[in-house]
């Protein structure tokens, strides 16, 4: 995103975080101005499970007339959204994180803001008539979906929100949050453990680092116990810094979990202890 | 599935712990950085070479137990090597590594660095025993851009 902005007299200005991985919401009124074009924030962190106030974070940036986009991917799966309700002007999430296929995803926009936006890739479909003098855009959303499309990313997409939309979305808050506790607890019983996100408001994500022990050798030996976990950086680079580890361990939690898998997780970590000591 | 033991062997856990000639050569005449970003592991391998000859070698860096012993348990193989050896060592130990994992590894001269032969059953983790290794390459050719194995 800074090298996107950079060049063109636009800067990145980034909200900083507590320790326990929430936005401080103060230095965020501080940031915004009349020169801000743009808020950008994740509705839940992919890294730390944090539920951003983005009731508030939107409400502030309108007052001073700021568009706010926010990125749902975390989010949807797990709670319910409704963008007109929020007032966000747009709105992300991805295919594989509700279930779906890889390579696919939704931008949910406000009509006039879409409508006020140039394409950002020519192809066909994107235009409805070209001359040599004057090529005039096709309507939204077609305008931005240039050339042949993910035909079957798209019908993927479509199952597995079918699917999302048939489920009780309170009744998986409700037990995923359960899972959350669970596993929040079941982790930090482990000795060395230590969890990075410990917000208030948290999405069904337990991300932490064991004393001594890199998080990929975590990961090869949690999977040997048949438990996928995700090692690394989360492509939170700055997050890591933040909180002076270069990769964590996150056990992401969904509607599938049990309490029993949890219990193997945490096994798994006792073993991981027994290897590295 | 194979036993975590044929990966974590107790050399390697121990170099992990330990890191053998963790630190940065003074008078060093080559170095090179390498960098995975996606799992963000880390390594500086410094090098005295001489007459064509390895008189010292030593690394920094972070990473995985994987890759950190796979660097310390390197500097300790390397020391006194000629820079034809060297490249001979990289290519048998990329092989160990690499090869095909119902295949019993043919591993002539590796010693120690047989230790490694369990991350075959790993394809992940192939690049964090590598990653030393594509350093070491780079040093000895004296590159300048970071050297990746992902």
């Amino acid at each position: 995103m800074a090298n996107a902005l950079r060049g063109e007299g636009r800067f990145l200005r980034v909200v900083p975080i507590n320790d326990k991985g929430e936005l401080i919401l103060e230095e965020y009124e501080k940031l915004l101005s009349p020169k801000t074009r743009l808020v950008a924030v994740n509705h839940v962190s992919n890294a730390l499970g944090t539920v951003n106030p983005i009731r508030k974070i939107i409400e502030l940036a309108h007052q001073q007339g700021i568009p706010v986009l926010v990125d749902g991917a975390q989010a949807i799966p797990h709670t319910r959204v409704d963008v007109r309700e929020l007032d966000c002007d747009f709105y992300a999430f991805s295919g594989h994180k509700v279930y779906g296929p890889t390579g696919i995803g939704v931008l949910y926009g406000k009509a006039a803001l879409l409508e006020s936006m140039p394409p950002f890739q020519g192809g066909g479909d994107m235009i409805s008539s070209v001359t040599f003098e004057k090529t005039t855009y096709n309507k939204i959303p077609y305008k931005f979906e240039a050339g042949t499309p993910n035909i079957a990313g798209v019908i993927g997409l479509g199952a597995a929100i079918d699917y999302l939309k048939s489920i009780d979305i309170e009744a998986v808050a409700f037990y995923e949050h359960g899972l959350l506790e669970y596993a929040t607890d079941a982790i930090s019983a482990v000795p060395g453990v230590r969890l990075i996100g410990t917000a208030r408001e948290k999405a069904a994500v337990v991300s932490f680092v064991l004393d001594g022990v890199h998080p990929h050798d975590v990961g090869t030996i949690l999977d040997q116990e048949g438990i996928a976990i995700r090692a690394g950086h989360h492509c939170a680079q700055p997050v890591m810094d933040r909180f002076g580890v270069p990769a964590t361990v996150r056990a992401s939690l969904a509607l599938y979990n049990t309490r029993e898998e949890i219990d193997t997780l945490a096994s798994g970590l006792h073993k991981v202890s027994e290897v590295f000591h | 599935m194979s036993d975590l033991r044929d990966l974590y062997q107790e050399v390697i856990l121990d170099h992990t712990k330990r890191p053998r000639n963790f630190r940065k050569l003074a008078g060093a005449n080559r170095s090179a950085k390498g960098h995975n970003p996606l799992c963000g592991d880390r390594v500086t391998v410094y090098l005295n070479v001489e007459g064509g000859v390895v008189q010292d070698i030593s690394f920094e860096g972070s990473g995985c137990a994987i890759s950190t012993a796979s660097a310390s348990m390197m500097t300790e193989s390397l020391r006194g090597k000629t820079q034809a050896e060297a490249e001979a060592l990289f290519e048998r130990f990329h092989g160990l590594v690499t090869g095909k994992p119902d295949e019993s590894p043919e591993t002539p001269e590796l010693g120690k660095l047989e230790a490694f032969s369990g991350v075959r059953e790993y394809p992940v983790r192939i690049k964090c025993a590598t990653l030393a290794w594509h350093t070491l390459r780079a040093a000895l050719e004296n590159k300048e851009t970071p050297v990746s194995t992902e």
